[in-house]
């Protein structure tokens, strides 16, 4: 039966509702089993002996005196992990970040790996190889990897989207173009024009969890893996390809997840501990230090971005064109791309250009992190937007309704939207309280808006109705949110049974089909969409089981609140058969009672939010504090609310965080000088007000639910807020993220002289 | 890596003097037990001077106070008297770390890191305060501004313990008062610090004062002419003026991943300035 994914519009009793999460209890007393809390009997520890380098050759590698240490059971390096990717980029990248082949890229590039039989052992053995490197100049600028003089970091890279393709390598791996209509008369028909160059420093997604696992490669080539990843079917096919194993000998087990943030979507340590294992042929457990974690896995991109958008007195825009610099660390990448995409989405535009340039830089191979790309063009954007507002004397959020997209619009990306909530999230930002609250002294308040595709992707599901009649899903998608109670949710919907009776687990690589991993804010949308499916094909079942249990047509047979009925009278007259009672008879009526589902979830409905702002700044330092925080989004459906609410104000706090004081902070030696929390600033607990969420629900027509993801978007704003917050504050525009004390300072103290 | 507990100093001294590798006080441990499973330290030997009789200890006599190497930052707070008599001194220990290392932290083991921007520290150099040093020689009393050398290197010598800190007796109208420069609410490191220690005569004219400040030179520096500019004053706008301006003038500061010259340069006199009218409030002053 294919699933009909259109909006039902029906009435729910568990969704929509708050239980508690299965997960919570285990989490809050400390038995949840995060990725260092494996332990394999007779395992190794290892460690990974990395660059202090941002660019250098690798001349010559000696190992000899750490392997004759005692305790040491396996060293590798580069050779050890041969280069099976059969000239696909993105593999051999991934391989080359893992361990550092001909030359290190960054500091803290991996160039060799120990396991010994304790950590103490394997930190001697790191301090015995010698590594012999010809350092090489490098550049961390995205602006100066630009420029002519920069040292060119692979010279097989020549800019791909430009005609003719260039003869010469350079730092610029591709461009690419979106938009449509004619911005050159676009900004000859406005009143009022805003330009600006804005710059955005790096930002670690910040997880509280370091990256870990335990790899265990026994002699018959089959390979076990339990690690933190958010997805554990990409990593095993990821490591599985880069080991030269079949995927279907690699298992993994995905541990509970101390946060992603997009940062655990693909693998880092992981071959390494594998070709460690399969070397010394013992489990191997690797954990990364936080340092390590800030120094080599994979941050987000710092940026440049020139921005203009014109408009006429009226507040209609009337063009918009942003050229938008992102890195993508020391490998190509595209994540400029992303940025231009979604940078001019919230708005109904005639004429907009949006350009990306992807740029190679001496830092860590970037990764995502929530909604990536975006919050820095919403940043520019949303700065522009409000200071067009300002010069034309509108109301910022006047300006945006006026000018926002809606059901029709064609998207700057290229898409048409169907029902969306960019309009609906603004209106209620216009009507709420927060925007009418009087202001204090040294006080200042901004707001904006974002705005995030969401994805679906691969899924499936599997249901088993126990003997007892209660109920367990296996699900492949690693729960970073609440996914667990959300599908758990679904699933009681749709059987008719209490959530209680409902047990959601994911299920390791091996029990089920290949699940893409949790990102694109996909978990509830798509995992839901697989459950649904198979809750109504245990439905089938359980009506087969009745039918024959009743001796009568299958089709005789309906579902209704957990229990088979007969359709009619005519199908007979027998009382409900309850969840229970056909479980309880299922050994004689056929056997287990499952319901499966596999699919690719399309039309996860784009999502928007806006949001606002107050901040007061000292004057005398530069110091700021957000003293109240509102964020609203649309939900299409809100599964568990309070688990949308905690994604809404977990983007909020992140994206303050980015605002405010986090960034990455190269010396001139090309080294990270912050690698840890004291230096990395994200804020603690009473650096935030208690963030403020109201959910709208505007269902997305492609789901029975009406649900859209929700895990992103809430991060695409704040940076724009909190900067028009600022700018209102102080009175200065401010167009350098973070706006740290000392900046912030330097701009007032300019302003005075 | 040995691990000894001795229940003496002279103990402690000798097993400090006789080791010929890298050796370590452990008091609350607060920052070398990270150091350690950072893998940044790897002594050959640490000394627990915790079992040792007194270093718990907070006393207060004739001449001040005595509290032992050991007193932990929520000790500090604790102490109603202390708490009195040098508020600003209790509340710089009381802003290190968060609250799980409040109950282990020391203002010795603070001072003993040789960093700038100890929060434990500018306050006792603005209180005259001293530390006894046991070692080897017998023991020796020096004033707190004479232990930290350079960044990360402090005056004592092999085998020499701090056993505990002096607080001399206040005089009537004193007070004092400890800000530091965070980005963030808590669980930071100062930028710029500031502890201002004032004694007001009978009419709220300032009799005395010290002011120090931390993070803007590779010590925490004492700034007499700051001081000055606040002598014979009631604290009025024109001296508060001056103050600022002989704090950022004093400033030695480098650029780095906590704060640029310029921003140090100039919050060094705000928060001087600011730290100046809490002393005075407290010590009296209207």
């Amino acid at each position: 039966m294919p699933l009909d994914t259109h909006f039902t519009n029906q009435k729910f009793k568990q969704v929509g509702t708050r239980p508690l999460r299965p997960d919570g209890v285990d989490k809050v007393t400390g038995r949840a089993k995060y990725g260092a809390d494996y332990n394999a009997p007779g395992q190794l520890i290892a460690l990974v002996l990395r660059s202090p380098h941002a660019h250098a050759r690798i001349k010559k590698i000696d190992t000899s005196k750490a392997e004759k240490l005692a305790g040491v059971k396996a060293i590798i390096t580069s050779a050890d992990l041969p280069d099976l990717t059969a000239g696909d980029r993105g593999m051999r990248d991934m391989l080359e970040n893992c361990m550092a082949r001909k030359k290190v890229l960054y500091d803290g590039h991996a160039v060799a790996a120990v396991a010994a039989i304790d950590q103490t052992t394997a930190r001697k053995a790191l301090k015995l190889i010698q590594v012999d490197y010809e350092i090489l100049p490098h550049v961390t600028d995205v602006d100066e990897a630009l420029k002519p003089s920069a040292p060119v970091i692979h010279n097989d890279i020549f800019t791909e989207g430009v005609e003719p393709t260039p003869t010469k390598p350079s730092n610029n791996n591709k461009r690419a173009s979106f938009g449509h209509g004619d911005i050159e008369q676009g900004f000859r028909d406005a009143d009022i024009i805003v330009e600006h160059t804005y710059k955005t420093e790096q930002t670690h997604q910040g997880y509280i969890e370091p990256h870990a696992c335990v790899a265990n490669v026994s002699p018959d080539g089959q390979g076990e893996l339990w690690v933190c990843t958010q997805g554990h079917f990409v990593y095993r096919n990821q490591c599985a390809a880069l080991l030269g194993m079949d995927i279907s000998k690699l298992r993994v087990t995905a541990s509970e997840i101390g946060g992603g943030f997009g940062g655990k979507t693909h693998i880092w340590t992981e071959p390494l501990a594998l070709a460690l294992s399969r070397k010394a042929n013992r489990p191997v457990k690797l954990t990364m230090s936080r340092e390590e974690v800030f120094r080599c896995s994979g941050p987000t991109s710092s940026t440049s971005i020139d921005m203009k958008i014109g408009a006429k007195r009226d507040g209609t825009i009337t063009a918009a064109h942003g050229v938008l610099r992102y890195h993508g660390g020391a490998f190509p990448a595209t994540w400029a791309e992303f940025g231009a995409m979604t940078a001019f989405a919230c708005y109904d535009l005639k004429n907009v250009k949006s350009e990306s340039i992807e740029v190679i830089v001496n830092r860590p191979k970037t990764a995502a992190y929530r909604a990536p790309s975006a919050p820095m063009a919403a940043f520019a954007v949303e700065s522009a937007v409000d200071e067009l507002a300002k010069k034309i004397g509108m109301d910022p959020v006047e300006l945006r309704i006026k000018n926002a997209a809606k059901q029709g619009t064609q998207s700057s990306y290229g898409p048409v939207y169907g029902p969306i909530g960019i309009g609906a999230t603004l209106e209620a930002a216009k009507n709420h309280a927060h925007m009418k609250a009087p202001l204090g002294k040294n006080q200042g308040r901004g707001m904006a808006c974002g705005f995030w595709f969401n994805f679906g992707g691969q899924t499936c599901c599997d249901i088993n109705v126990t003997p007892d009649g209660t109920v367990t899903v296996a699900v492949g998608t690693i729960d970073v949110g609440g996914s667990r109670a959300s599908i758990g949710l679904m699933a009681a919907e749709e059987l008719g049974i209490s959530y209680d009776n409902v047990r959601v687990v994911i299920a390791d690589t091996s029990s089920l089909g290949h699940n893409d991993m949790t990102d694109g804010s996909r978990g509830t949308f798509s995992t839901g969409l697989a459950t649904i499916a198979a809750a109504r094909n245990a439905i089938k079942v359980l009506c087969a089981r009745a039918a024959k249990m009743w001796d009568i047509p299958e089709d005789a047979v309906v579902w209704e609140d957990g229990h088979a009925k007969p359709a009619g009278t005519n199908a007979g007259n027998f009382p409900p058969l309850s969840i229970k009672e056909i479980a309880a008879a299922a050994g004689n009526t056929g056997g287990p009672i499952a319901g499966h589902n596999e699919l690719v979830a399309d039309g996860a409905g784009v999502s928007f939010a806006t949001h606002i702002c107050d901040i007061e700044v000292d004057p005398e330092t530069g110091r700021s504090t957000v003293k109240r925080y509102t964020v609203i989004q649309d939900a299409g459906k809100a599964v568990h609310p309070t688990y949308v609410e905690g994604q809404y104000q977990g983007g909020a706090a992140q994206g303050i965080g980015w605002a405010l004081n986090e960034e990455y902070i190269y010396g001139k030696d090309g080294r990270l000088q912050n690698a840890g929390f004291l230096d990395y600033r994200i804020p603690v607990c009473s650096d935030l007000p208690f963030i403020d969420t109201m959910i709208l629900e505007i269902p997305n027509p492609n789901h029975p639910y009406g649900v859209r993801g929700v895990g992103e978007t809430s991060i695409v704003p704040p940076l724009a807020a909190v900067a028009n917050a600022m700018s209102n504050a102080v009175g200065i525009r401010l167009t350098h993220i973070p706006m740290s004390p000392p900046r912030v300072l330097k701009a007032i103290s300019a302003r005075k002289h | 890596m040995r691990y000894e507990a001795p229940e003496t100093l002279k103990s402690a001294v000798t097993l400090l003097a006789k080791e010929k590798g890298l050796a370590f006080v452990l008091a609350g441990g607060t920052d070398l037990l990270v150091k350690m499973k950072g893998g940044f330290l790897e002594p050959d030997l640490v000394v627990d001077i915790k079992r040792i009789k007194g270093v718990f200890d907070i006393t207060k006599s004739a001449t001040g106070f005595r509290i032992g190497a050991a007193v932990p930052g929520v000790a500090l707070g604790e102490n109603a008297a202390l708490v009195k008599a040098w508020p600003g001194v209790v509340e710089g220990a009381n802003l290190i770390g968060s609250k799980q290392v409040q109950g282990r932290c020391t203002m010795v083991g603070n001072l003993c890191n040789g960093s700038p921007a100890a929060d434990g520290v500018p306050a006792l150099i603005a209180g005259n305060a001293k530390v006894v040093i046991s070692g080897p020689k017998g023991k020796r009393t020096i004033p707190v501004e004479q232990v930290p050398v350079s960044p990360g290197r402090i005056s004592l010598k092999k085998g020499e313990i701090i056993e505990a800190i002096l607080l001399p007796k206040r005089p009537a109208n004193s007070s004092d008062a400890y800000l530091r420069f965070i980005p963030r609410t808590e669980m930071d490191i100062a930028v710029v610090s500031a502890a201002v220690n004032l004694t007001l005569d009978g009419k709220g004219t300032v009799k005395d004062a010290r002011v120090v400040l931390g993070a803007v030179a590779p010590t925490i520096i004492v700034v007499p002419a700051a001081a000055k500019a606040l002598i014979g004053s009631k604290l009025d706008a024109a001296a508060l003026e001056k103050l600022a301006a002989a704090c950022s003038a004093a400033c030695k500061p480098i650029d780095d991943k906590r704060g640029t010259i310029e921003f140090r340069t100039k919050v060094a006199g705000v928060l001087a300035r600011r730290a100046a009218e809490i002393a005075y409030k407290r010590a009296g002053g209207k």
